[in-house]
C-alpha cells in the first residue's frame, strides 16, 4: 500500500541522474559536475565559471535540447500509452502497436514530401491531424458495445500502420534526396538534431497532456468499470472519450513530427508502472511520465553510447528493449486472447 | 428485519405503518420497441422510497428493459419516466448520479485495482475532501462486512466479494443523495451461491426499510422475491399482469398464466406466501 511513498523519489532521482548523464556523455566528454555548472549557467544566464567556451556552447546547442527533447516526449508517450490502455481497456495497447504513429509519422511525410515550404509546425500540425483521424479510425474498427476487443484493436493496428506505411513508401518515391534523408530518420525515430522549437513545442504538449491527463484521472478510473457503468456515475463517457482521444493525437502528433516513429515507450513505462503501484491513474498517469522520461533519456544514452562515435537511431534502441517485452505480455495474456 | 421471530406480513405491516412512502420514480404510458418488436407496452408505475420492488416475469417479459430505460440506456417509443418528480431527461448527469446508482450484474475490471480504490470510484460524483472520502470508503465497506479485503486485489476476490465490492461502491455513490436514493438491480444473485444470495438480499432490504432507500430489482427466483421484496411488479409480454405485496401479486394462478408452469406450492407455517417449486 505504502510502495508509493519511495517510488517517487526514486523515481525522480533516476531522472536527474539520466538527464545529467545525458548532457554529459557524448564524443566529447564532459563531467557531470561540469555539464552540471554549464546547465546552471544556461538556465540563469549567469557564468559562474568552471565551464570552457566550447564545452557551453556543445551543452547550450546540442545536448541540452536533445535532453529535453528526450525527456518531454519519453514523459508524452508514456502517459498516451497509459491513457490509451485505459480508454481501450486494453493492456495492449501502444500508439505504435495500435497505427497511431503511423498515422502520423504519415501526415508528416505528407508535409515534409509535398508541401516543404510549409515551415515546421506545418509538419506538427499535419503529423497531429493524422494521428486524430488514425486513433479514430481504429477505435472504431475495435469497438463493440462489450469494450474493445485486442484481437480486433492489434489488427486494426496492423491494417492502418500498413496503409500508412504504403502512404510513405509512395512519397519515399516520389521524394527528393534531402526529403528522402528525413523520411527514413524519421521512420527509425530519433533525437539527433533536437532543434529549440520542436523542444519548446514538444514542452508545451507535455504540459497541456499532462494537466489534462490528470484531470481525467478519476474518470478514466471510472472508465474501467465499463462504460455504461461509469455513465450511472454521472460521466459523460462520449465527452470524456472524444477529449482523451484528441489530447492523445496531440501528444502523440507532435512527437512524431519533433522525433519520429518511438515505439513501445507507451506500451512498457505504464506496466512496470502498473507493477509498481497499480492501476490507479492518480498515481500511474504522473509516475509514467517521469519514468518515461527517464527511459526515453536512457535509451538516447544508449543509441549514442552502443556505436560511439557513431549513433543509432533511438527508435531502434526502444524497439529491441520494447519488442520482446511485448512478446512476454502477449504469452501472458494468450490463454485470454485465443 | 428480524424474519424468525417476527412473521413476515406482520413485519410488512409494522414496516408500512412506520414510513412515510414517497412517490420517487414514476413511469407513464411507458412504451419501448426494439427494433420492430414492441418490448414494453403502456407501462404505468409508482415506485416508492423505503419499498424493495422486484421485476419479475419470464424470460423476455421486458424487466431487464424497464431497468435499462430506467438508468437512460434504452430510448422510450412513447411516456415518460419522472425521477424525484422531474422528467429524467432533464436530470443534469452527475446530480442524478448522486440519487440513482446501479449495481451492474457482474463488473470485470481490465487492470487489477485494489478493493478499496474500486470502491472510491463511487466518490466520482461527490464532491468530498479527501479525509472525508476515505471515512465514506472505510464506513461502506464495514456495511457490506469487507473491512478486512480493504487492500485486496479485486481480481482475485470470489464472485460474492466481487458483488459486495461493487455494492460498496454503489453506496458510496449515494452516500450524499438529499433525496431518497434509489438503487438499480439487476439479477444480482444470479452468480452467487445460496449463502452469498440471502446476504446481498437482506442487506438490500434493510437499506429500503431502515435507510429509507427505494430498491427496484429484477429477480428470477420467486421464493426470494416474495421473501425480500415488498412488492412484486410480475410483466408478462412487456405488460404489467399483476402488482402488489407478494401474498396478492405472486399466486398459483398467476404463475400458471404468467410462466405457464404449474407450481408445487407448500405452504410454511408463519408466513403468509407459500413456497413455490
Amino acid at each position: 500500500m505504502d510502495n508509493r511513498r519511495w517510488l517517487w523519489p526514486c523515481l525522480l532521482t533516476a531522472l536527474v541522474i539520466t538527464s545529467l548523464m545525458s548532457v554529459s556523455i557524448g564524443p566529447l566528454q564532459i563531467s557531470p559536475s561540469v555539464s552540471f555548472s554549464a546547465v546552471i549557467n544556461w538556465a540563469t544566464q549567469i557564468d559562474i565559471g568552471s565551464v570552457a567556451p566550447h564545452e557551453q556552447l556543445v551543452i547550450d546547442q546540442v545536448r541540452l535540447p536533445r535532453t529535453l527533447l528526450a525527456l518531454a516526449v519519453g514523459a508524452v508517450l508514456a502517459q498516451c500509452g497509459a491513457v490509451m490502455q485505459g480508454l481501450f481497456r486494453n493492456p495492449l495497447a501502444d500508439p505504435g502497436i495500435i497505427g497511431v504513429s503511423s498515422g502520423a509519422a504519415f501526415g508528416a511525410a505528407i508535409c515534409i514530401v509535398l508541401f516543404p515550404q510549409g515551415g515546421e509546425y506545418a509538419v506538427a500540425i499535419s503529423a497531429f491531424l493524422a494521428g486524430l483521424v488514425t486513433t479514430l479510425v481504429v477505435y472504431r474498427l475495435a469497438s463493440s458495445p462489450s469494450g474493445t476487443s485486442v484481437v480486433l484493436l492489434l489488427l486494426s493496428g496492423v491494417a492502418v500502420a500498413a496503409l500508412a506505411g504504403a502512404g510513405i513508401g509512395l512519397l519515399t518515391y516520389m521524394a527528393d534526396d534531402m526529403a528522402l534523408r528525413d523520411l527514413t530518420l524519421w521512420q527509425l525515430g530519433s533525437i539527433a538534431g533536437a532543434q529549440w522549437h520542436y523542444v519548446i513545442l514538444s514542452l508545451i504538449a507535455l504540459a497541456v497532456v499532462s494537466w489534462q491527463f490528470n484531470r481525467s484521472a478519476k474518470a478514466l478510473n471510472a472508465l474501467l468499470l465499463g462504460e455504461a457503468e461509469a455513465r450511472h456515475l454521472g460521466l459523460d463517457v462520449d465527452k470524456l472519450k472524444l477529449k482523451l482521444i484528441v489530447l492523445c493525437a496531440i501528444g502523440v502528433g507532435i512527437s512524431v513530427a519533433a522525433t519520429g516513429i518511438i515505439g513501445f515507450i507507451g506500451l512498457v513505462v505504464p506496466h512496470l508502472v502498473r507493477m509498481m503501484v497499480g492501476p490507479d491513474h492518480k498515481q500511474l498517469l504522473p509516475l509514467s511520465a517521469i519514468l518515461g522520461a527517464a527511459l526515453l533519456a536512457l535509451a538516447d544514452i544508449g543509441a549514442r553510447a552502443i556505436v560511439a562515435p557513431s549513433e543509432l537511431p533511438v527508435g531502434l534502441v526502444t524497439a529491441l528493449i520494447g519488442a520482446p517485452f511485448f512478446i512476454v505480455l502477449l504469452l501472458k495474456q494468450r490463454s485470454k486472447l485465443v | 428485519m428480524n424474519n424468525s421471530t417476527q412473521s413476515q406480513p406482520a413485519a410488512i405491516a409494522a414496516h408500512l405503518s412506520n414510513v412515510s412512502r414517497t412517490t420517487v420514480i414514476e413511469l407513464e404510458h411507458l412504451s419501448v420497441r426494439i427494433g420492430q418488436k414492441p418490448v414494453l407496452t403502456d407501462i404505468n408505475l409508482k415506485l416508492k422510497a423505503g419499498e424493495v420492488t422486484a421485476l419479475l416475469g419470464p424470460n423476455g417479459a421486458g424487466k431487464s428493459t424497464l431497468l435499462k430505460s430506467l438508468c437512460q440506456e434504452i430510448e422510450l417509443e412513447a411516456g415518460r419516466i419522472n425521477i424525484h418528480q422531474q422528467p429524467l431527461t432533464q436530470w443534469d448527469r452527475q446530480n442524478l448520479a448522486k440519487s440513482l446508482a446501479v449495481l451492474p450484474q457482474h463488473a470485470s475490471l481490465t487492470f487489477p485495482f485494489q478493493v478499496h480504490q474500486v470502491v472510491e470510484m463511487g466518490l466520482y460524483p461527490l464532491t468530498l475532501s479527501q479525509q472525508q472520502g476515505e471515512q465514506l470508503i472505510d464506513s461502506q465497506l464495514e456495511q457490506v462486512a469487507l473491512s478486512h479485503l480493504k487492500y485486496r486485489s479485486y481480481p482475485t476476490l470470489s464472485g460474492g466479494e466481487k458483488q459486495r465490492v461493487q455494492l460498496a461502491r454503489v453506496l458510496t455513490q449515494l452516500a450524499q443523495s438529499d433525496k431518497p436514493p434509489i438503487l438499480l438491480l439487476d439479477e444480482p444473485t444470479s452468480a452467487l451461491d445460496l449463502a452469498q444470495q440471502h446476504r446481498v438480499l437482506k442487506l438490500v432490504k434493510s437499506l429500503a426499510h431502515e435507510q429509507n432507500y427505494a430498491v427496484v430489482v429484477v429477480l428470477h427466483d420467486l421464493n426470494q422475491a416474495s421473501r425480500y421484496a415488498d412488492r412484486l411488479v410480475i410483466l408478462q409480454q412487456g405488460e404489467v399482469v399483476s402488482d402488489g405485496p407478494p401474498h396478492e401479486a405472486l399466486t398459483p394462478a398467476t404463475i400458471r398464466q404468467v410462466w405457464q408452469y404449474d407450481p408445487i406450492v407448500v405452504n410454511e407455517p408463519g408466513q403468509l406466501t407459500p413456497l413455490l417449486f
